[in-house]
């Protein structure tokens, strides 16, 4: 199947905080991208990148600084009327009033929508039938998450936009989520998503970009996104073996005795480490190879523009899974890699 | 693909405001702190004033017992059921997101600010009825001399005073300060709007200021609608007032309302 449409096509976005100069904050910086129809499109990063503040403008919720949107033809913020009816959007933060029911607040939101689903069905399709008479303010993070998303998809948009939308779910929650995301592509709804778990967005994207301080830093096909990545092979020098004795072959980094092999050609590399290895009778510790994946693709983007500050992760590079995925990033300006 | 639908079963703006309205309304009978401003507050200060009104030197000026009080009560429905009650829920729905979430969807800001303020209004319609009704059936009033006066000053205050809602709701963080918020205005507008007491029997000059604050010409309408002692000039000023506080309002809620939280 090919997509000609771009359903979504932004050119040259900026958005601002603030007034200008040094008191402002610029925190979308010139943001080029393309959603074809029927496209599941990720949009990654680390915190403060501005993903929800490109979101926000793609949703028409506010003007842009500067630069172009156009969402099914049409400028989202200027021309509301038109493109509403046919989007759907789950904002990163909810917000129904706290003392309606589900059913009431589903009621009301099938009020708002041209030919919207029947509030029981949208009920359904995201499990909170057996729920429909609980107030909002006793749902839990993850239902009123999937109360959120029923009423994104109730008016069948022709374009979806989530701000993290699995954000607060829990396991069920996330397949639930990702199950119905799928179908609806499925269905040829075009879907703008932001989110932290990078191996769902590897497995379900067509396209991806990450950003990384208001700029896009890398973009494509999850494969073309961690083919231009490279694999890595980690282990732990004996304390009796000087680094030097590595075979200079091999692109190694060495910090106390850990070092780290980052290469295009794992398979070559890992021989020739091992045959050195072999040869010099050492024996390698903590001996871990892995080829390029999102994650990896995701951690040294990041790390090219500036220092990164890993807050209370695991050392060990196994963050895929972490929920609030937590990352800090230092005051000075970005590279654009 | 859908594409071929969109043209039809577009939802109506009726159909909008009727959902928001709706669940607006449920809300407002879910909370037992807007109840007792709107329902109990214009009463409990209308019969407060009984007595201070039985006292008020009303010689000269073409004005009864009744004629303070009733349209007294009026007022008391758009401080209190429309304003007051108004700023706290316009704050609410903004420090809760709902305004933020509602503007993703189909209605637009104005059928969302309407369909907000609809239930207050509907109420401060229904009690302003009841309390002329009431009040001129326990007075021994007579029917008012320029009706269409009364009716005419009763939808400015509510347009006028739904919209200074919006508007203060601007300048309150939290849905505590939302209930100190409006307190300057109610005072100003009880004090110096003929509320408490009729312009008439203000000294002259302090009254000629007084006229234009924003609540006045909706008294002095109603007030003089019902005694008969507007005359022309007088109908003139206090409709061109009226209207300029109204329209002016709303446009600076269109310009100024603060749809977010302040992040």
């Amino acid at each position: 199947m090919t997509h000609t449409e771009q359903v979504i096509e932004v050119s040259g976005l900026r958005r601002r905080y603030g007034p200008s100069g040094e008191a402002g904050y610029e925190a979308v910086r010139g943001i080029d991208l393309n959603v074809g129809r029927g496209e599941l499109f990720a949009l990654l990063g680390t915190n403060g990148a501005g993903k929800t503040s490109t979101v926000e403008l793609l949703e028409g919720l506010e003007k842009p600084t500067a630069g172009e949107i156009r969402v099914l033809g049409h400028d989202p913020y200027r021309e509301r009327s038109r493109v509403r009816p046919r989007t759907g959007t789950m904002l990163q933060e909810g917000g129904f009033p706290s003392e309606l029911t589900v059913a009431e607040t589903a009621r009301m939101w099938a009020g708002l929508t041209s030919r919207a689903r029947p509030t029981d069905e949208v009920l359904e399709l995201v499990g909170l039938s057996h729920r429909r008479d609980v107030r909002v303010k006793l749902l839990s993070g993850g239902e009123r998450r999937r109360l959120d998303l029923g009423l994104a998809v109730m008016g069948r948009p022709e374009v979806l936009f989530l701000d993290e939308p699995t954000t607060g779910m829990d396991a069920e929650g996330r397949a639930d989520t990702w199950k119905l995301v799928r179908e609806l592509k499925e269905q040829g709804t075009t879907v703008l998503l932001t989110t932290h778990y990078l191996e769902e967005a590897e497995r379900l994207a067509d396209q991806l970009a990450i950003m990384h301080k208001g700029r896009i830093v890398a973009a494509g096909t999850p494969a073309e996104v961690v083919a231009n990545q490279p694999a890595r092979i980690r282990f732990t020098l004996p304390a009796h073996v000087a680094p030097a004795r590595l075979p200079l072959t091999l692109p190694v980094a060495v910090e106390g005795r850990r070092a780290e092999v980052r290469t295009q050609h794992l398979q070559q590399s890992l021989t020739i480490l091992l045959g050195w290895a072999s040869d010099e009778g050492v024996e390698l510790a903590d001996l871990d190879a892995r080829s390029a994946s999102l994650e990896e693709a995701f951690l040294s983007l990041a790390r090219q523009g500036d220092e990164l500050r890993f807050e209370g992760g695991g050392a060990n590079g196994d963050a895929a899974d972490n929920d609030g995925m937590a990352w800090a990033a230092g005051p000075q300006d970005g590279v654009r890699a | 693909m859908t594409t071929a639908t969109v043209a039809h079963g577009r939802v109506s703006t009726l159909s909008r405001i009727t959902a928001l309205g709706r669940a607006e309304l449920t809300l407002l009978l879910r909370s037992k702190a807007s109840l007792f401003t709107v329902l109990f507050l214009p009463v409990i200060f209308t019969f407060a004033m009984r007595q201070p009104a039985d006292e008020l030197d009303l010689a000269g000026t073409g004005l009864t017992v009744g004629t303070v009080l009733v349209p007294a009560s009026i007022g008391f429905v758009l401080i209190f059921a429309v304003y007051s009650n108004l700023v706290g829920v316009y704050v609410a729905r903004r420090e809760e997101l709902v305004l933020k979430r509602l503007r993703t969807g189909e209605a637009n800001d104005a059928e969302l600010l309407s369909a907000n303020a609809l239930p207050s209004m509907i109420v401060a319609l229904v009690q302003s009825v009841l309390l002329l009704v009431g009040g001129a059936a326990v007075l021994d009033l007579e029917a008012p001399q320029r009706f269409d006066l009364v009716v005419v000053g009763v939808l400015l205050g509510l347009v006028m005073m739904s919209a200074l809602a919006a508007l203060s709701s601007r300048f309150a963080g939290t849905t505590e300060s939302a209930q100190l918020i409006p307190l300057p205005m109610m005072m100003v507008s009880m004090l110096g709007s003929g509320v408490f007491v009729p312009l008439e029997v203000l000294p002259d000059r302090l009254a000629e200021i007084c006229r234009f604050l924003p609540l006045s010409p909706v008294m002095e309408l109603v007030r003089g609608g019902w005694a008969g002692t507007l005359e022309g000039g007088d109908i003139a000023a206090a409709l061109v007032i009226g209207l300029a506080w109204a329209v002016g309002s709303v446009l600076a809620v269109r310009r100024w309302f603060r749809w977010e939280p302040r992040s």
